[in-house]
């Protein structure tokens, strides 16, 4: 549940969220998402208002949260394959990604066959598949050896050219790579600065 | 929010006058029927119980299709309060007619009737719709799956009388038909004023109920705003409000 | 209708690679008709008894494929893939209602000849159009309402039991239509046409519930 949470993230920044589990950053991601409706408040994405205007950005943001959003039975090609055709996507791009994050030998196997981090890889193709404008991160290294993190690296870090809100358990990982920190704690900010700006302490904090 | 406590004085005087008359008319005015006598007369219950109770839902149909429509909490509250007010007048019927058709046809069930059989499946399929609202935990979830089913249920209340009725002769005295129906004069009498009477009696009980829900609601929401967000215990069934 | 193919695609595809549904809707028919020969001691059936006998296995293998329609969604996040795609969302409705028809096609042009061979009496030969018909204007009415209460009820608590009670009771003037469809058919010199008035009614209501059903069916998946 989060309460009274303000701010604003220019085109291609990037804002990174940290807090404790259960602090609400997976519901900010969210209803950033369109997936939740906000009870109370403004929530302007692309200068479109959710949840009414939703479809209307739906195609331009990609998410990648905790469910890689999978069906276990079918390929990783079958099921790139099936988000592509739902945004109208080439499937060129399958292949290109597939092969960028190393699991094109591998694209035929059923997702419940394959390792935790190689079903992550597959989730980060297919959040951006569609070449989204925003890129809502949930933990995205999570699950991923040294050589995957490395390979996902072009497609969701900082150099991709999307704007992205990123959540991570990792605060100095976080801090690295963002424009913008918030801090989130019980469901309401905690602080919303700049990385250099932030005080160690505040931050330890938001774990304690 | 709409005050439901406006009029409710006179709804509630007009009711209880028209009820009364009706009363009186049965069962001073009215001649007895040749063929069944004196138990005839719950025919004047019975009949506006059960075009009361099916209108009812009906309405309650359509009140949910204004939620849908607009996402306005009260349409909501309207459309359950409707729904859970015609199940009563529904089991009024049900129990008014096994009564009438033990006394009268010697049975306390039919199924030859299609009237009866059609309306048993309708009040099955609305005694779901309050298990349904309690299954459902998220409020606005649970407000937007309950107008979809009484948009539904609504709609099929006419199309499952039709189908009922296709399927078996009748045996339920067809005393009423579109044309008007074969009444005496008298009977006819006592028949509209009972019916404008349970029709009366419905929308005074929905307006008393909204009126209490609307009340409790802002009750709760003020609390809410003085004492903070905490000391209001979620209610725990139905159509619960904020 | 480019995405209900989509979705209609991926589940077929499912249940090809799985192959739980279908078959266990098709062994629990024919499991259905040997109850009904010892629950009714009787060797053949025929008629209208034989016309609301297959009525019911239908609809009660229709209820285990109805319970299964969204639990891949539900369990592997598939709702939300579908809910983050720039689609039309009532889609998805067609793409499950397509899924289940074809399910119970399947099911019946397996369970149908079963039937013939295990309890009914009369050879089924001249009733088959008919019967083709009564039975697939009856699986529009199984695969609309099923669809529609399977998505109720997957975001319910009480998961399995919401859709059959608010099924079954929607579902009688259809399965009144499709019984009284059949029984006239499954006589030994029967018409080899179902009563027109049964037609009418299934016909009336496959319509009907099927824009109702296209019409709300937005409103169940918005969060």
């Amino acid at each position: 549940m989060l309460r009274n949470v303000s701010l604003q993230v220019p085109a291609g920044a990037t804002l990174a969220v940290l807090g404790r589990n259960g602090a609400g950053k997976s519901t900010l991601l969210r209803i950033l998402a369109t997936l939740l409706r906000p009870h109370a408040g403004d929530v302007l994405v692309f200068g479109e208002a959710l949840p009414r205007r939703g479809f209307a950005v739906r195609g331009r943001l990609g998410l990648l949260g905790h469910d890689p959003l999978l069906y276990r039975d079918l390929s990783g090609r079958e099921n790139l394959g099936y988000h592509a055709r739902l945004h109208g996507v080439a499937s060129e791009r399958i292949e290109e990604l597939l092969e960028a994050v190393g699991m094109r030998e591998r694209g035929d196997e059923p997702v419940r066959l394959l390792s935790r981090g190689l079903v992550q890889r597959v989730a980060v193709c297919r959040a951006v598949l569609h070449a989204p404008a925003l890129l809502l991160l949930d933990e995205p290294l999570a699950n991923l050896d040294p050589a995957a993190t490395e390979l996902v690296g072009p497609l969701i870090g900082r150099g991709c050219g999307a704007t992205r809100v990123l959540t991570s358990h990792d605060p100095q990982a976080a801090l690295a790579e963002a424009d913008l920190v918030l801090g989130l704690e019980d469901g309401r900010a905690s602080f919303l600065t700049s990385p250099d700006k932030v005080d160690a302490a505040a931050v330890k904090g938001l774990y304690a | 929010m709409t005050t439901y406590g406006r009029g409710l004085r006179g709804l509630s005087l007009a009711a209880a006058a028209t009820i009364t008359a009706a009363l009186a008319l049965t069962f001073f005015y009215a001649p007895l029927d040749a063929n069944q006598g004196f138990i005839q007369k719950i025919f004047y219950i019975h009949v506006p119980l059960a075009i009361t109770a099916l209108c009812g839902f009906v309405f309650g149909g359509v009140l949910g299709a204004m939620y849908l429509r607009t996402g306005e909490r009260k349409w909501d509250i309207r459309s359950y309060v409707a729904i859970h007010m015609a199940l009563i007048f529904g089991v009024g019927t049900l129990l008014t007619g096994t009564i009438w058709a033990k006394a009268s046809w010697g049975h306390w069930w039919v199924w030859s009737d299609p009237t009866l059989t059609s309306f048993l499946i309708v009040m099955l399929l609305f005694a779901t719709y309050q298990p349904l609202r309690f299954s459902i935990e998220d409020p606005e979830r649970q407000s937007r799956y309950a107008s979809v089913f009484a948009v539904v249920a609504g709609a099929f209340v006419p199309l499952n009388f039709i189908a009922v009725r296709a399927a078996q002769a009748y045996v339920h005295p067809r005393v009423l038909t579109l044309t008007g129906g074969n009444l005496p004069g008298s009977m006819r009498l006592t028949f509209l004023v009972a019916l404008v009477g349970v029709a009366l009696l419905y929308v005074t009980l929905w307006k008393y109920e909204m009126a209490a829900k609307s009340a409790r609601m802002q009750v709760r929401a003020l609390r809410r705003a003085l004492l903070g967000e905490d000391s209001v215990a979620p209610l725990k069934r139905s159509a619960a409000p904020s | 209708m480019r995405t209900a193919i989509t979705v209609l695609r991926k589940d077929l595809l499912l249940e090809l690679r799985g192959l739980e549904t279908l078959p266990a809707m098709i062994l629990f028919a024919i499991v259905t008709f040997v109850i009904f020969h010892f629950g009714l001691n009787r060797d053949t059936i025929d008629g209208q008894l034989a016309g609301g006998v297959l009525t019911v296995t239908l609809l009660f293998a229709a209820m285990l494929g109805i319970n299964r329609l969204f639990v891949a969604e539900r369990e592997q996040g598939g709702f939300d893939a579908f809910l983050l795609a720039p689609v039309d969302r009532s889609a998805l409705l067609v793409a499950k209602a397509t899924a289940l028809f074809l399910f119970l096609v399947v099911l019946e042009v397996i369970a149908v000849p079963a039937f013939g061979l295990l309890l009914l009496g009369p050879s089924l030969g001249h009733a088959l159009p008919g019967l083709v018909a009564v039975l697939a204007l009856g699986d529009v009415a199984l695969a609309v309402i099923g669809t529609l209460v399977s998505a109720i009820a997957v975001q319910t608590r009480a998961r399995d039991l919401i859709g059959p009670i608010i099924g079954l009771p929607l579902l009688l003037p259809a399965l009144i239509g499709m019984a009284r469809g059949a029984g006239p058919l499954l006589v030994a010199h029967g018409s080899s046409a179902p009563p027109g008035k049964w037609v009418a009614i299934l016909a009336l209501y496959d319509v009907v519930f099927a824009l109702l059903s296209y019409a709300v069916f937005d409103f169940l998946l918005e969060d």
